[in-house]
């Protein structure tokens, strides 16, 4: 079993307006110092393992087609293998 | 010509194109589901405006997997006509029948109003009854609707004229070029974020779209008489 995190930004060419409207609110509470806001998303993914094909296969697969529109977003993901208690 | 209207869960235009086409161009118009498998028996393709999926994820993304899609992307290969307004252009690009992506509005407000849209392709079998450079009254209403594209595809949009419909005054969405409505490289899949079908009587303040659909019609009907 492995827990997956995803994350899936826009790339760096890509304006997000969320992230603006957000800066710009961090600045009307007083926090000149925050420079810039990016806003993303978060998953949290359980896979069971499998012989054909590894975690990493399916992720990407998963990520591609689904979880980021690789046409203007990015993403990254970190993977933890977890005992199965019996 | 019989079109499909394909539902989603969330589809809210639905009920508009098929009025457009049943009642503004006087063809015939069916509701299918997208847990439909089979488009047999229909002409042409009409994927509806609305939230599908609550645009969970983002706009078009959980629809594109549904069911009916893959037999659409079929449909779309065999060169017959398919057309997405508003959500449904959404769920072309994300269905990769379209290139590019949309993005939020740059002005992040929910934006329902009526534009002023430049036809700069009407050479196509969507815009033949309309003059290039004519500029039509159609409505909009959309929270995500900036079209962006990369360099080479914008390029390469151009080369083709695959760039149909442009803002003709204000942007109102912040989309690259003024870019409403593109087309694919073999004219047959057509996506706009305005709504055509909204506008085909002038009680409504503007039948601009009706010469949209007549169009599809008479073009479409014609290749098939064709062959």
């Amino acid at each position: 079993m492995y827990n997956v995190k995803v994350y899936v930004t826009y790339k760096e060419s890509i304006l997000d307006p969320q992230g603006e409207a957000v800066r710009g609110a961090v600045h009307r509470m007083g926090f000149d110092e925050i420079d810039d806001i990016r806003i993303g998303k978060y998953f949290e993914i359980k896979v069971s393992k499998q012989e054909e094909r590894s975690v990493e296969d399916v992720i990407e697969t998963v990520c591609d087609k689904l979880l980021a529109n690789v046409v203007m977003e990015t993403y990254r993901y970190e993977i933890e293998e977890v005992k199965e208690t019996v | 010509m019989r079109f499909a209207v394909i539902q989603f869960p969330g589809s809210n235009c639905d009920v508009d194109l098929l009025h457009a086409i049943r009642d503004g161009v006087g063809e015939e118009a069916e509701y299918v589901p997208h847990t439909a498998d089979s488009l047999e028996g229909f002409d042409g393709v009409l994927l509806p405006g609305g939230f599908s999926y609550g645009d969970y994820l983002r706009s078009g993304a959980i629809s594109r997997f549904s069911n009916i899609m893959s037999e659409v992307s079929r449909f779309a290969e065999e060169g017959k006509p398919v057309f997405g307004t508003c959500n449904g252009f959404q769920i072309l690009v994300e269905a990769g029948l379209l290139p590019g992506a949309l993005q939020r509005n740059k002005q992040l407000h929910f934006i329902c109003k009526t534009t002023e849209l430049k036809v700069d392709n009407n050479q196509t079998k969507f815009t033949s009854k309309y003059q290039k450079d004519e500029v039509l009254t159609i409505p909009i209403a959309h929270g995500e609707g900036s079209f962006y594209c990369d360099d080479d595809t914008l390029a390469d949009l151009k080369a083709n004229n695959q760039i149909v419909f442009t803002y003709a005054s204000d942007n109102p969405n912040g989309s690259i070029e003024n870019i409403a409505g593109i087309i694919n490289k073999k004219g047959n899949v057509l996506g706009m974020m305005p709504h055509p079908e909204r506008a085909v009587e002038d009680l409504l303040g503007s039948s601009d779209g009706l010469r949209f659909f007549q169009s599809m019609i008479s073009n479409f009907v014609k290749e098939t008489a064709d062959v």
